[in-house]
């Protein structure tokens, strides 16, 4: 079942006008901001589909300009995150793509800064629910409503099992878990949904494993 | 937990308890949260709802400058008490359009089941209030119980335009907000479920076909209708009117037809009402150029 709470039908609170292009948008670029950790230089938006064709109509555009600076679907200022954005020397910039996207909601995010970078797809499926579908590169399913760790690793035995000894360790319950890599042996991606909060010394204690090489995590 | 709303019917009158009650239940199961807990977050809802509704009948415009002040209009309306269909049905009418003229300014609403179609559930729940005068906490219950029905529809169909068009969007909360209506009226579970089902049978093939691609034009009318289709199939359930096809194959069928709907008209803006020459002159007129072309 895709829809698991009430809340999912009645809300989210948010600031019109369209749950799937506004509040779903904001929620899109928020997880991404999130993900990144810090508040990027410069961000590219491509909007494909329904995104595409409408996202002037229903404010897509500022919602997830609102979300890359990190508010939430009902704050006020997402009204004018451009203003904002530039304010903060962000720069902007939004493509609209022609290609035909497996869900009509589709926004790919490239974001970074002096010393980093981070692309990400997601869709908005309705109602203001997301799922991010891809992280650099690697194919993942993320719904952005529960607190989740993302791994960066190598594509080992035990790399698994490493990260949920800690977390089995700190008494932190998975309940949502998605391996994925793009080659064999090479690089590979875990996403973990749990049932908490993680705290910056789990995040750190996963780190320092020498089979991880990145460690994001989204706070609910 | 259930899966279809035969399942939450059956639930409901097998333990003799409301619809509502069997949502709060399952939401405790599914969150861990206490009822408490659920219990505020939705009265916060409740909250925002009866916030937009009021800042909708004392009069907002949108943006693009298209739409508002439909609300105050009726409002007056009303209060002049020479209408023809009836007090209730209007006052629901008004607060539907209220709400979404309220999200079209980009105000803040709470999306039941979306923001396009956030107009129907408070808009007949406020109306409602006047006639059967609940208490908050039976107030927050249709909030509930409107919500399972939507729960049942999202997880077998779909709620949005761009996915099924606005039989799925507006068309779900309208049937959503005619089995809170009956729950609130005293109607059985059973009852709930034939007024959903009445009224999103006559919802069927409603497209999504957004002038200009803004949820203003046909989105806050179809919030009126919306309302008013809930009002009525609620008065034929309660009568004892019931669908002879049930509801899980009316939501079924929705879903059928959502699927065969042409993209065109499924929020794209590229069909339907948004492609009349009105339309596309508005479309022009807010953006400085035509959007796209005819072809």
């Amino acid at each position: 079942m895709k829809y698991k709470s009430v809340f999912d039908i009645i809300g989210p609170v948010m600031i019109g006008p369209s749950s799937s292009h506004t509040a779903g948008a904001a929620r899109i670029g928020r997880v991404a901001r999130t993900i990144f950790g810090k508040e990027p230089k410069w961000v590219k938006i491509y909007f494909y589909g329904s995104f595409a064709k409408t996202y002037k109509g229903h404010g897509t555009d500022v919602a997830i300009v609102g979300g890359l600076l990190d508010f939430d679907t009902f704050d006020e200022r997402i009204i004018s995150a451009m203003e904002i954005a530039k304010e903060r020397e962000m720069l902007v910039e939004f493509i609209e793509s022609d290609e035909v996207p497996d869900h009509p909601n589709t926004a790919k995010i490239i974001i970074g800064d002096d010393t980093s970078e981070l692309e990400l797809v997601g869709i908005s499926i309705g109602g203001g629910k997301i799922e991010i579908t891809e992280l650099n590169g690697f194919e993942l399913k993320l719904s952005g409503h529960h607190p989740a760790i993302i791994v960066v690793h190598n594509d080992r035995f035990g790399a698994i099992a490493a990260v949920a000894n800690i977390l089995s360790k700190y008494e932190i319950n998975i309940g949502h878990m998605d391996v994925s890599r793009k080659e064999k042996g090479k690089m590979a991606l875990m996403t973990i949904e749990v049932d908490q909060n993680i705290g910056q010394d789990i995040i750190d204690e996963i780190q320092a494993l020498p089979i991880v090489t990145q460690v994001a995590r989204i706070v609910e | 937990m259930f899966r279809n709303v035969a399942e939450l019917v059956q639930i409901a009158e097998s333990q003799n308890k409301k619809i509502s009650e069997i949502m709060i239940e399952q939401e405790m199961q599914v969150s861990g949260r206490t009822r408490e807990e659920i219990f505020n977050q939705m009265e916060k809802s409740l909250q925002v709802m009866e916030e937009a509704v009021e800042r909708g009948i004392r009069g907002v415009t949108s943006h693009s400058g298209l739409t508002g002040g439909d609300a105050v209009l009726l409002q007056k309306y009303i209060e002049k008490g020479n209408f023809l269909s009836g007090e209730t049905i209007l006052d629901a009418v008004s607060k539907a359009v209220a709400t979404n003229e309220v999200n079209a300014a980009m105000g803040t609403i709470c999306a039941t089941p979306t923001a396009g179609s956030a107009g129907v559930v408070p808009g007949t729940l406020f109306a409602v209030k006047n006639k059967l005068n609940p208490t908050r906490e039976e107030m927050v219950h249709f909030l509930f119980t409107s919500g399972a029905f939507g729960f049942v529809v999202a997880n077998n169909a779909f709620i949005s335009g761009a996915a099924g068009g606005c039989q799925a969007e507006v068309g779900s909360a309208a049937g959503m907000a005619a089995a809170a209506i009956v729950e609130m009226a005293g109607g059985s579970p059973s009852q709930c479920a034939h007024a959903m089902a009445i009224t999103l049978k006559n919802m069927l093939g409603l497209v999504c076909d957004p002038v200009a691609g803004l949820v203003e034009v046909p989105c806050i009318k179809r919030n009126a209708m919306g309302a008013a289709n809930a009002m009525v199939a609620a008065d034929m359930a309660l009568a004892g009117v019931t669908s002879r096809i049930p509801c899980d194959e009316v939501i079924d069928a929705m879903f059928k037809i959502g699927q065969r709907m042409p993209t065109a008209l499924k929020e794209t803006a590229e069909g339907g009402l948004a492609d009349t020459p009105t339309g596309r002159r508005l479309e022009a007129k807010i953006f400085g150029m035509p959007l796209k072309s005819d072809e």
